[in-house]
């Protein structure tokens, strides 16, 4: 006999997962006695929400599924927003939620949420399991769904007496899963691929842009070798960075918003847009219709309902990225020369370089090329949302793929320290930084309780400039200065930290960047790093919202 | 822009209704009319969705229904030849003396039934195409519609063509 949280455990087990990230309350109390004794690795959080972040951020660096787990009503709401930053990312994760006993349901009984019907519009698909008997294949099915297809968030609710209940139960052998209704197509069809080639042989000035699909299907190495075979350059989306190496010539670095002068301008010129693992986001494109405007549109997705969504597609494929880029590389019979284009490009990036004022001050950009340099290609960085994230895009130099872990789709503030938490069990072996805000931080500054309690050995560089920066840079540029609720008072992180028993350093020059960057590297548990930063630094170049993307402000001028 | 009829295979589980319909309001689209019922495969039910909009939007709708686990299959019946039908009950101001006899005319025209008769009112009960109830339905307002409730149209295609699952 086996109760139903021992089903679940031992499902998990079978699934391969050693980590999941957690917190206790009464309906649940039957799946923690039972971890109690498991071999699974259960770390508990100090919030909800940096739960599931740190499921996530587990996935992201690993690509495996990450795994939550809360009570019934609060701690099951507290899911709510890193379940949706999941799904707007694509990003498989399983969220195990308690729920009142199957008698109660319904009855507004204590504690008791609606979660199936909350996430409905947030998860990939969820589950109410009503019978201990189903309980083995629905955790089948949801890590199954989770991490196929598009990835994304699936989520079990599991009333108490579901849990408790005792049966005779066997894991089946041969547990087939029937989904009719679910048949991802994997393998890009024949035609459109030649047809995708023979768009490519024509074209004068082609561009590849590449997003988070080709992250999350693994397809980099055949990315790099399409571009090359080609001699096609590439720009990447936030979302895509690590795809391909920074230093890559045919890299174009991030496009959109705040992308590199460069890259959007090779966007509104190319008359070829071959795009993969992207879904033509806002933050992207600008002005849709001025968006590679002058451009045959080729675009490989998954997911059907992406292709046509945003952008007229003159030849859609279906398809896994890595099957369908390898396919595509196989086929390459000569290779084409686009040499003007190409030179052209390099023009750009010589007139229109990132960069930025170096005078002495202390300047966010400068901190993170610094901590580029420093880690060498190494490890994980992950960041929050403002500011902080777009100059760590715009300056840290990822070289690989599944490095570089951000919230893209829903640019959740508090997202980064919990997510770098789950980096770390995903990749041990690598440093982990949370690039921060200091508005950012303290929207889960309570896990430095879970890392000191853990030793788990993240750095966070905030980059405190004392002001909600990126809606201040708004209300700089569209709202006359008027900084309406968004200077925060000075905090001292490094109090906070200590407080924790978390050791850390404030930043307050330039020449101090280094060696302070060097201690939190040599420490060997978590470390906080406090820089403050010049206060009222920008983003730049910035696309203004609803703007054509060659549209930019503060660039570099001719 | 114009009405398009949606046949949607799902599988019969709890929530699937409230996926369909979660997803119409969450991505701005708008359902004209929406029936929905068991079918030929058990387990399964068949929903006719009707929904206004231009090509590009259907097209998206079909996709992000297929996007359900619980979708099984997705079929814009719109251009196909298809029998359509929806049952209304309309319940009209009809005293004796005053009107009854002509609505009691009008139902038998429309092969409509009566189905209740009271002191002052009748319910009557029409099965049709959308248009034959739209027109029904006007001419009764004269004597006073006091309530009038429709099922939402359910369709099928015509011969041995089906609209099955292979997806
Ligand atoms: C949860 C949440 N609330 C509000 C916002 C809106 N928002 C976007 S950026 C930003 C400011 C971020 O400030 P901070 O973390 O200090 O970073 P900085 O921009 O200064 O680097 C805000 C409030 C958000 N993205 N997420």
């Amino acid at each position: 006999m086996k109760t139903g949280a021992k089903i679940l455990i031992e499902s998990l087990q079978r699934e391969g997962v050693e980590t999941l990230f957690g917190y206790p309350g009464g309906v649940v109390l039957p799946i923690y006695d039972e971890l109690f004794d498991s071999p699974l690795n259960h770390i508990l959080v100090r919030h909800e929400q940096a739960a599931a972040h740190a499921a996530d951020g587990y996935a992201r660096a690993s690509g495996k599924v990450g795994v939550c787990l809360a009570t019934s009503g609060p701690g099951a709401c507290n899911l709510v927003t890193g379940i949706a930053t999941a799904y707007m990312d694509s990003i498989p994760v399983v969220a195990l939620t308690g729920q009142v006993p199957t008698s109660l349901l319904g009855n507004d009984a204590f504690q008791e949420s609606d979660i199936t019907g909350i996430t409905l519009p947030v998860t990939k698909h969820n589950y109410l399991v009503k019978r201990t008997e189903d309980l083995g294949h629905v955790v089948k099915e949801a890590f199954y769904i989770s991490n196929t297809g598009r990835k994304g968030p699936v989520l079990i609710d599991l009333p108490k007496d579901v849990s408790t209940k005792e049966i005779e139960y066997e894991f089946p052998e041969n547990d087939e899963l029937v989904l009719r209704g679910y048949q991802p197509t994997y393998r890009g069809h024949a035609r459109q691929i030649e047809k995708a080639l023979e768009l490519i042989a024509l074209a004068e000035r082609p561009l590849i842009y590449a997003g988070g699909g080709v992250i999350s299907s693994d397809a980099s190495r055949e990315l790099v070798q399409f571009a090359e075979m080609l001699q096609i350059p590439v720009t990447t989306t936030l979302m895509g960075l690590g795809a391909i190496p920074c230093d890559h010539p045919l890299n174009l670095g991030m496009l959109g918003m705040h992308g590199t002068q460069y890259a959007n301008y090779a966007v509104t010129e190319c008359d070829l847009l071959f795009s993969v693992g992207v879904r033509f986001d806002d933050r992207v494109t600008g002005k849709i219709e001025t968006f590679a405007s002058r451009a045959q549109v080729i675009h490989v997705d998954i997911d059907p309902a992406e292709i046509g969504k945003n952008k007229k597609v003159d030849v859609p494929i279906v398809g896994d990225a890595k099957g369908v880029l390898a396919d595509m590389c196989a086929r390459i019979q000569k290779k084409a020369g686009y040499q003007n284009w190409i030179s052209r490009i390099n023009s750009w990036k010589q007139k229109y370089p990132m960069r930025f004022r170096e005078d002495g001050h202390l300047r966010p950009q400068m901190i993170i090329r610094e901590l580029s340099d420093l880690l060498a290609g190494e490890g994980i960085v992950v960041s929050e949302v403002g500011q902080n994230q777009m100059w760590t895009a715009q300056y840290f130099c990822f070289k690989k793929p599944r490095t570089w872990i951000t919230s893209g789709g829903l640019g959740t503030m508090g997202y980064g320290f919990p997510a770098a938490m789950g980096a770390h069990f995903a990749r041990p072996d690598q440093p982990v930084f949370d690039i921060a805000g200091d508005g950012s931080f303290q929207m889960n500054i309570q896990e430095l309780g879970t890392v000191s309690h853990n030793r788990i050995p993240v750095k966070v560089a905030v980059l405190n400039n004392m002001f909600l920066g990126m809606v201040r840079q708004w209300q700089e540029l569209f709202h006359n200065r008027r900084y309406s609720f968004t200077e925060l008072p000075p905090v001292d992180f490094v109090k906070i930290a200590n407080a924790y028993g978390v050791d850390g350093m404030r930043v307050d020059s330039p020449d101090q960047v280094r060696e302070a960057l060097k201690t939190a590297i040599e420490t060997e548990g978590p470390f906080v790093l406090d820089f403050r930063i010049e206060r009222e630094e920008n983003v730049f170049p910035m696309v203004p919202a609803g703007a054509a993307i060659n549209e930019m402000i503060g660039g570099c001028q001719e | 822009m114009k009405p398009h009829t949606l046949s949607v295979l799902v599988e019969n589980k709890a929530g699937v209704l409230s996926r369909v319909t979660g997803l119409f309001s969450r991505r701005g689209f708008n359902i004209e009319s929406l029936a929905v019922g068991t079918c030929e495969e058990p387990g399964m039910s068949r929903i006719t969705i009707v929904c206004i909009g231009d090509d590009a939007q259907i097209e998206q709708v079909m996709k992000q229904l297929n996007k359900l686990i619980e979708v099984i299959k997705v079929s814009d019946i719109s251009d196909m030849d298809r029998v359509e039908r929806e049952l209304a009950l309309i319940k009209v101001h009809a005293e004796p003396g005053s009107g009854r006899a002509e609505v009691m005319q009008i139902a038998t025209i429309f092969r409509a039934q009566i189905i209740d008769v009271g002191t002052k009112t009748v319910v009557l009960s029409v099965a049709g195409d959308t248009e034959k109830i739209d027109a029904l339905e006007t001419l009764l307002r004269q004597y006073g519609v006091k309530e009038f409730i429709r099922t939402g149209k359910i369709a099928l295609l015509r011969g041995s063509k089906t609209v099955k699952s292979s997806k």
